[in-house]
């Protein structure tokens, strides 16, 4: 297997000077003898799981912050013996990432003890830790909420002077632009707490039945962990609890008649019953409404409550599927049943009483971590994300005043230090009564920087850069990426590629199992899903929670991007219908209205065109 | 043709000579050898499969007895050495045209004639086709395999044809390996015993073999399935690539299929009823020899023979043509796997011996993945 070297990728023609839009320690560089040779030495891989687009300046910031949290629960808090931390670069804006091994046996070896201590002392207390950790994130979330943004006013308000608070708006906001970073920063460190030592113990107990099993497909070890509540699923449950309650007052017609909220929600306000209904609605936007329709990880995907179109046709979905007397709950017992039969006969068939007995410890833990690794998607990349977006924006509103940018949208085309830099030219301008600088320079700029991005959207990122090593063991890389011997064939495949419209049969994870035919729907965003028809199989770059309503109407999926453990994976098996996820480029293959064949025990995918 | 002998002289008394299938079970080796008792097995675990009967180990003994033959054989192997292939082949040779050339007693070849009249009538077909082949009470058991050292006929047809089949079923207990390998073993010849079956021929569409575990690396979690079109023969005898199914045995999945060119089939020739060997159609070589259902079908059986027998198992299996969906797939042979279930379940070196999960993580991240 063969990979490009980091530094025979060239710039794209007009995007020359790319490198100022990102920190600078994520650059590739040539003129450090000792940086050049470690780069080229190492194993690069694209981070197509968060990053299917190219980053923006500004929402490099959770890139950064993982870089910092992953690194330091394995380095320096739990010293995974043999892995230090996760080493990130960015060409053309799309980020490559590489785990950092311990190559001395001894230091291994002396690293042991501390992570038998200190990561012992959280699988050991993990349920009353994880406590904890609820706690203090739900208090950090309460924390950036509660945030003032303080536009900057011609004249400060009399009480400044009457209370001799001693301190002007200008200073206000330079502090609470700080202190929205810091918390999303603080967020992040939370972020890493327990999901290294959950992936862990996640990817070797998959390891363990795997050595067992050779040819378990990896869903069916999943499946041994599946049925438990976690609340990922609870705004898809909510949206259930409001269909039924729709269909009960009678006013299904009303939540039902246009697809535009802004024309449900007036309609409603005039019936009696329409506003009880609005009142239950109002009582579940909070917090369950933060769920974004999107990963979280990018500014533009918005929550619920900013895109009430998305959980309106949500709901209407489920009323119709009431009206017709279809069953929408999650068939949890089915599932639990399914579980554990399929738990029972493979353990039936380990042979050997000290393995069965290491299955069911492994087993056990698998289950302890399992709603942490689910959970704090909703607390960080969701709930957090969409208040932590929304902030940033407000802080845009003031730069736009002040002709920084021209747009609210504009403010991602920044580095979150450019902001702060924009903020110190707006404050200091505004208390001395002159134009900032950067109303000349910043809009220019930010219009170069838009087809730069544009330029990188259109180049495909390689799948992998550097060298191949022997082994890896940093556990995410493993459990998230699947970075293994065949994948990096596949992708190395998959780059070759040239023309999407002669493919035929191409190949994903096998994500559930089960055989479909059907005529495949594209949707390339969450608002695509109100075309989806009954019976179709949906085709998408990836799916999260808010896209749920969509499973109601499906009978398979096909993704771009995720593994075993992707949101689209997981619900499907719940369902129990196919999935193919992680193909690579399904939605430029197939288009909407092709018959396809969708095997997600084999994760095999064919065309009849 | 050598003289007939007497009937009964000091025949065994009351010891059946002949018996259906499914007056047998497993621990029927002693009398009917390890295939036909598997057979009975099966019928009585409720796995279909083709009628028929066999030639008891005490029919064998009194052919054995009352033709001469045993009392010949002993001077023919005098001073034999197992290391001398030469003389083994000599006198192999000499042994085996002796008894093909015996006949049976009136009354034995009656007997056989007998059941296979019944068979007939039973099958609906006169003259029905049949299996011949022999059953041996050492044969097939866990780590004795020396199976394919007797002979299996296919596609016989007629009372004449199955009594020389039987005979040269029995002869096939005196090649020159299975001697050599007795003597090696210290297995006296005088208590082989052998029985010979007569299995109603599955008119296949197509045939292969199945095991319930993994042979490549043992994985008990999974059924392999081998298929091609015709009779089982191509793909028992390696005479070409069949197509390849693995199946979980948990869920039913298919998990994998390799459909591969396969350029022969054995069928039956219309005119002779002769099981001939024939080029496949070009069309027809790539096609899916078994369909989606059937491999689930024959994987939901392979699983239930295994439960019934509590140990991985070998099976050969086919479609009739004959016959309807739903009630055409039939085994027709399933005994305990040998290669692995001697050995001990997969255990690559990589899988960590620990006894917390803790101290499991520990050593597979010390363990890490090999990537190339």
């Amino acid at each position: 297997m063969k990979f490009p070297n980091p530094h025979d990728i060239k710039d794209i023609p007009g995007t020359e000077g790319w490198q100022r839009m990102y920190p600078y320690q994520y650059q590739f560089v040539t003129d450090d003898p000792e940086r050049r040779q470690y780069e080229e030495q190492t194993f690069w891989f694209y981070d197509g799981l968060h990053y299917p687009e190219p980053l923006y300046p500004f929402d490099t910031i959770w890139d950064e912050a993982w870089y910092l949290a992953l690194s330091q629960y394995n380095n320096r808090i739990f010293q995974v013996p043999p892995v230090r931390g996760v080493d990130h670069r960015i060409i053309n804006g799309y980020v490559y990432i590489s785990p950092v091994p311990v190559k001395d046996p001894e230091e291994i070896g002396r690293r042991v003890p501390n992570f038998m201590e200190r990561a012992g002392y959280y699988y050991k207390n993990w349920d009353a830790l994880e406590e904890k950790w609820k706690k203090k994130m739900e208090a950090t979330i309460k924390e950036l909420e509660a945030l003032q943004i303080p536009p900057l006013p011609e004249l400060e308000d009399l009480s400044v002077v009457t209370e001799a608070v001693g301190e002007s708006k200008g200073f206000h906001l330079l502090k609470a632009y700080d202190d929205i970073i810091n918390l999303g920063i603080k967020c992040w460190q939370y972020h890493f707490e327990f999901l290294n030592l959950g992936y862990a113990a996640y990817v070797f107990f998959l390891d363990f039945v795997q050595k067992l099993f050779p040819s378990i497909p990896l869903q069916r070890v999943t499946q041994m962990i599946s049925g438990i509540d976690v609340i990922m699923y609870q705004p898809d449950e909510e949206l259930k609890k409001l269909a039924r309650k729709a269909v009960e007052l009678g006013i299904d017609q009303a939540v039902t008649f246009s697809q535009e909220w802004h024309e449900v929600e007036p309609a409603l306000k005039e019936l009696p019953q329409g506003r009880e209904w609005l009142a239950a609605l109002d009582k579940v936007r909070y917090p369950w409404f933060y769920i974004s329709t999107g990963t979280g990880w990018y500014h533009h995907d918005r929550c619920w409550n900013d895109a009430m179109n998305v959980p309106l046709s949500g709901i209407q979905t489920y009323i119709d599927k009431i009206k017709k007397g279809v069953n929408i709950e999650r068939p949890m017992e089915q599932v639990r049943a399914e579980r554990d039969r399929i738990t029972a006969e493979y353990r039936g068939l380990i042979e050997k009483e000290e393995d069965r007995k290491q299955f069911d410890e492994l087993l056990g833990c698998a289950k302890t971590v399992f709603p942490y690794v689910e959970n704090h998607l909703f607390y960080v990349e969701h709930w957090f994300h969409s208040v932590f977006w929304n902030k940033i924006r407000e802080v845009a509103a003031i730069l736009k005043i002040h002709g920084i940018i021209h747009d609210i949208e504009d403010v991602w085309y920044l580095r979150r230090d450019e902001i702060k830099q924009a903020l110190w030219d707006v404050t200091t301008a505004w208390a001395t009564g002159v134009r900032p600088r950067g109303t000349a320079t910043w809009p220019k700029e930010i219009e170069w920087r838009k087809g730069v991005l544009q330029k990188f959207r259109e180049w495909s990122p390689p799948p992998a850069i550097g060298t191949v090593p022997e082994v890896i063991q940093e556990p995410f890389t493993i459990v998230l990426w699947g970075v293994t011997n065949t994948s990096l064939a596949d992708w190395a495949k998959v780059a070759e590629v040239k023309d999407p419209s002669s493919v035929r049969e191409f190949k994903g994870f096998a994500g559930s199992p089960g055989v479909v035919e059907g005529k495949a729907r594209v949707c390339r965003t969450v608002d695509d899903i109100r075309q989806l028809q009954e019976g179709e199989i949906l085709v998408a770059p990836t799916t999260s929670p808010s896209w749920a309503p969509a499973f109601a109407k499906i009978k398979a999926c096909v993704t771009d991007v995720g593994g075993i453990m992707s949101h689209a994976a997981i619900v499907c098996r719940e369902y129990g219908m196919p999935a193919v996820v992680g193909t690579g480029h399904a939605t430029k293959i197939i288009q909407t209205g092709m018959m396809i064949r969708v095997d997600g025990s084999t994760g095999a995918i064919s065309i009849a065109r | 043709m050598a003289e007939r002998p007497g009937t009964a002289v000091g025949a065994p008394g009351a010891a059946p000579q002949l018996c259906w299938f499914e007056e047998v079970r497993k621990d029927d080796v002693a009398l009917v050898g390890g295939k036909c008792s598997s057979l009975g097995e099966l019928i009585h675990a409720g796995v279909r499969v083709p009628p028929g009967f066999a030639l008891t180990t005490h029919g064998y003994a009194r052919f054995m007895h009352e033709s001469g033959v045993s009392g010949e054989i002993p001077g023919m192997l005098a001073g034999l050495d197992h290391d001398d292939l030469e003389r083994l082949e000599t006198a192999s040779r000499a042994i085996r045209d002796m008894i093909e050339s015996r006949p049976f007693s009136w009354e034995l070849e009656d007997a056989i004639a007998e059941y296979y009249r019944r068979l007939s009538v039973r099958c609906m077909v006169p003259a029905v086709p049949v299996a011949v082949r022999s059953s041996a009470t050492a044969e097939d058991l866990p780590g004795a395999s020396f199976a394919g050292q007797q002979d299996t006929y296919l596609w016989i047809r007629g009372v004449d044809d199955v009594l020389h089949h039987a005979r040269r079923c029995i002869s096939s207990l005196f090649t020159a390996r299975a001697i050599a390998y007795r003597l090696r073993m210290g297995f006296p010849h005088e208590e082989v015993a052998l029985s010979v079956g007569f299995q109603k021929m599955a008119n296949s569409y197509t045939a292969g073999v199945m095991f319930t575990l993994h042979p490549a690396n043992g994985d008990r979690s999974v059924i392999v399935i081998d298929s091609n079109f015709g009779f089982g023969e191509s793909v028992v005898s390696g005479e070409v690539t069949p197509d390849h199914f693995v199946v979980n045995k948990v869920t039913l999945d298919i998990l994998e299929r390799t459909i591969c060119s396969k350029e022969i089939t054995y069928t039956v020739d219309s005119r002779t009823q002769k099981s001939v060997k024939i080029e496949t159609p070009f069309e027809r070589q790539t096609v899916q020899s078994l369909i989606d259902e059937e491999i689930v079908e024959l994987a939901r059986m392979g699983k239930a023979i295994e439960r019934h027998y509590g140990r991985p198992m070998d099976i050969e299996w086919a479609v009739d043509k004959d016959l309807p969906a739903g009630g055409n797939i039939f085994i027709l042979q399933a005994r305990p796997e040998t290669v692995w279930s001697g050995k001990r379940q997969a255990e690559p070196a990589a899988v960590p011996k620990a006894a917390s999960a803790m101290d499991f993580i520990l050593a597979s991240l010390l363990a890490g993945k090999k990537v190339s």
